[in-house]
């Protein structure tokens, strides 16, 4: 693998649910170390478009191809082995295990000794800043809390890819200022990211560059200056971004 | 003759292990009305409906609506509880040997052209027919139905638009156990009975509502006409202690090919 | 905690010197379901995997070792783990299909029950194990063919037994199998994205529940003497597995044990009290009441709610 090739290749896929095609000749790269911004209204296909790179869903057409390996056929826990993981929008945690016997599943991936994942476990958790609440049930959390820990145990299957599905969604500017400061720390430790995220300030402070998606298609891609700019974008995403923002 | 009494099994959306123990219920309440007060089943149908009614309303309203947010398995637990209690409690009240209703009509027999048949069959097979059509007719033309297959569909909207889902619900549970209990005593002149049958005739309509797609009315009755078919051609080609086996299989096959049926939206 | 299990083993070892020979039997069945509760808690515990078939696999083993002992003279001590394997055979089977074409929850349930239903038939139907008339095992006493005159052998046989499966279980729970399986009964999706290959470990899960239930299945019938499909094969037999670990606490290692010490004496009661008159359905109806009050009640079983009152009281 030359380190020049992108980490992420996905090559012109589509998927359509009957008549609705919800992502359509989609093509991205992901560089080596790169914060990549997913970006669009609501519908526009971001989450499909996660689940056909994470392998919960089939392309109908297109490649996705990671570090070297063609993801075609692969299952989720197969994607996950070669370093490439999501979180789900809407959080899924184990709800009746506590914060750090939820992030241990994760940690377990690479490390099949218990009582090394429960040390590694409790190393990410800190680093989320969920060391007091290692010990409480992940059913009693906050959703601050659950996101962190959505967070937490995607991180602690170790990977080079991280898909991050809205996970500042309901927080407060607080909260999103700290996950923000979080995802950023992780990014530099060496994990590439890309991040579906309606808050627009975040995801203009945190990506090397942002794709846009309006109805399946990518329409713009570019740095967030360019972007934020650019008039299609104005016109099929800023408009709404406008009437949602106070939701935001 | 299966058809006409397994379409009203399919119509029922929740599907639950006291099922055929309910339809047991029906053929002894049947029984008792028969005995007792010398009512005919085909007359005292409407009764038994009633009895079944109440006992399907309660169980929802006392039993499943208490853990409607708790795992899907619970309820499956519940449910079994449930058939236990019933099947257990027939076996207790009316001990283990098969019973049968007897009506005037079952000695009458009738040319049809060149077919022989008895009328109690006809008379069965024609209230089966009636009933599953009123049913259509309810669940598609009267606000009611049409509110319980639109919460059926989406209980959140229903909930939404200000539905009490709970009510709702407890009938919806009711006209199914109702529909089971008019079953149970249309069938109980024609077949002969007993606590432990409840099983067979649960896995029948299982058979039926998978096939048909859950909650399906169109599925149900064509399921009803493939596992009958599929039951009568396993019977003949097989020796008669071999149909459980059919049934069994195909619901083993059907639960393979067809999760949400043939005619089901979406699988559960 | 540890200290109470140990006392608890060492009053079980030293317990028949002062028992009836009935109280004897009564604690045979108590051990004898408690692992079979044990070994389904595996997939419907752990896995929360709802298999209500497990009659099947009991069936099998008993069958299997039964026939092998009459026909061919193979001590059952063998014939136990060719009837596990057979038993495994079938849970992969089941397993496969119920894993691979993705049936959950009721669904699961429906074809596990089918195949045991279907294993009842078969073995209804097929002449060479007796058919409907059952199979029957002369009594010898001889000990090499799984026999013993004196009922305390079979006191310790049956003890072993279920303290070798809250071994294994122990054992499962304590590695990064046991983590994963109680981890897909929370949320299977979240777990295949963390990396978890799912539907491997449900097949694990399901292949070592059988084989441990297939294995039971010899005790049932050198205990018994005398197989009838409708029993071994039977809805009521998968009822009695699956509803101790659940009453006790289905997915916790102790619960299928305290499941079975709360319902036999309970079904014993109520079938001598209640059961005189032909009332033979009477424990089954405990059992369906029991069921709908834990469900409502005390859904994640009586061990999990006795912790808590512990841990409360010792707050205190």
């Amino acid at each position: 693998m030359s380190p020049g090739a992108p980490l992420l290749q996905v090559t012109a896929i589509s998927k359509r649910f009957g008549g609705l095609v919800a992502v359509r000749d989609l093509s991205l790269e992901v560089a080596r170390g790169e914060v990549l911004g997913l970006i669009g209204p609501n519908g526009a296909g971001k989450t499909t478009a996660f689940h056909l790179i994470s392998g919960f869903l089939a392309p109908d057409t297109g490649l996705v191809r990671f570090d070297g390996h063609l993801l075609a056929g692969l299952k989720p826990h197969a994607i996950c082995d070669l370093g490439l993981v999501r979180t789900f929008q809407i959080v899924r945690p184990f709800p009746h295990l506590s914060v750090l016997d939820n992030v241990r599943v994760g940690a377990l991936a690479r490390r099949p000794r218990m009582a090394e994942a429960r040390a590694k476990a409790q190393e990410v958790i800190d680093q989320v800043g969920l060391g007091a609440k290692a010990e409480q049930r992940a059913g009693g959390l906050t959703l601050a809390e659950r996101k962190r820990l959505e967070l937490a145990r995607a991180l602690a299957t170790e990977p080079t890819l991280l898909l991050l599905d809205e996970v500042m969604a309901g927080l407060n500017p607080t909260e999103t200022a700290a996950i923000v400061g979080l995802i950023r720390r992780i990014n530099e430790g060496g994990v590439s990211i890309l991040l579906i995220e309606h808050n627009m300030k975040a995801v203009m402070a945190l990506s090397h560059r942002i794709a846009v998606l309006s109805f399946g298609e990518k329409i713009v891609e570019g740095t967030p200056a360019v972007v934020a700019n650019h008039p299609r974008v104005i016109e099929a995403y800023l408009g709404e971004e406008y009437v949602h923002a106070p939701a935001g | 003759m299966a058809v006409g009494l397994t379409l009203i099994f399919g119509v029922m959306r929740v599907v639950n292990f006291a099922h055929g123990d309910m339809m047991v219920w029906g053929m002894y309440l049947a029984w008792i009305l028969a005995t007792r007060a010398g009512v005919d089943p085909y007359a005292g149908f409407i009764l038994c409906a009633a009895v079944l009614f109440a006992m399907g309303w309660a169980t929802q309203r006392l039993l499943v609506d208490r853990i409607v947010d708790a795992p899907h398995e619970m309820q499956i637990l519940l449910m079994l509880g449930v058939a236990l209690v019933l099947e257990n409690a027939a076996l207790m009240a009316f001990g283990p040997d098969p019973q049968r209703v007897r009506s005037p009509l079952r000695a009458a027999t009738l040319w049809l052209g060149p077919v022989f048949v008895d009328v109690a069959r006809l008379v069965t097979f024609g209230l089966a027919m009636a009933l599953t059509l009123a049913l259509y007719l309810f669940l598609t033309r009267t606000e009611l139905g049409r509110t319980m297959r639109a919460a059926a569909d989406n209980a959140y909207g229903a909930l939404v638009i200000g539905t009490d889902v709970r009510r709702l619900y407890a009938t919806a549970f009711g006209i199914g156990a109702a529909c089971v209990g008019a079953a149970g005593a249309l069938v109980s002149p024609i077949l002969p009975f007993q606590p432990a049958g409840g099983l067979s005739l649960s896995v029948a309509s299982f058979n039926i509502v998978i096939i048909g797609g859950m909650g399906s009315l169109p599925g149900a009755f064509l399921g009803g006409l493939l596992v009958s078919v599929a039951e009568s051609l396993g019977a003949v080609f097989l020796s008669p202690s071999m149909k459980e086996l059919v049934s069994f299989s195909l619901l083993i096959v059907i639960l393979l090919l067809r999760p949400a049926g043939l005619f089901g939206k979406t699988v559960a | 905690m540890k200290w109470l299990g140990a006392a608890a083993v060492v009053v079980l070892l030293l317990l028949p010197a002062a028992l009836s020979s009935y109280a004897i039997t009564v604690f045979i069945f108590i051990f004898f379901y408690a692992f079979l509760g044990q070994a389904w808690n595996i997939v419907g515990g752990y896995a929360g995997q709802l298999s209500a078939g497990h009659a099947a696999f009991v069936g099998i083993g008993a069958y299997t070792s039964a026939v092998l002992s009459v026909q061919a003279g193979l001590t059952p001590w063998i014939g136990m783990f060719v009837g596990g394997l057979l038993s495994a055979a079938l849970g992969t089977v089941v397993g496969y299909l119920g894993f691979r074409f993705g049936l959950r929850g009721f669904y699961f349930v429906l074809l596990t029950v089918a195949f045991a239903e279907v294993c009842r038939v078969v073995a209804l139907n097929t002449d060479a194990v007796g058919g409907a008339l059952g199979y029957y095992i002369t009594f010898t006493g001889d000990p090499w063919q799984f026999q013993f005159q004196d009922n305390r052998v079979y006191y310790y046989v049956a003890l072993g037994l279920m303290l070798g499966a809250t071994g294994v279980v122990a054992a499962i729970e304590r590695r990064r199998f046991g983590a994963y399986l109680i981890a897909i009964r929370e949320d299977e999706s979240a777990c295949e994205a963390l990396g978890v290959n799912t539907f491997r470990y449900k097949m694990l899960a399901m292949v070592v529940s059988s084989f441990l239930t297939g294995v039971g299945g010899t005790f049932y019938a050198f205990y018994l003497f005398s197989l009838q499909p409708g029993a071994v094969f039977g809805i009521p037999l998968s009822v009695e597995i699956i509803i101790r670990p659940i009453v006790g606490g289905a997915g916790t290692v102790a619960g299928p044990i305290l499941g079975a010490f709360i319902l036999s004496p309970l079904a014993e009661i109520s079938r001598s009290y209640l059961g005189q008159g032909g009332w033979s359905g009477a424990h089954l109806i405990v059992y369906g009441l029991l069921l709908i009050a834990v469900v409502l009640f005390l859904p994640r079983g009586a061990y999990p709610a006795l912790l808590r009152l512990w841990t409360r009281m010792a707050a205190q």
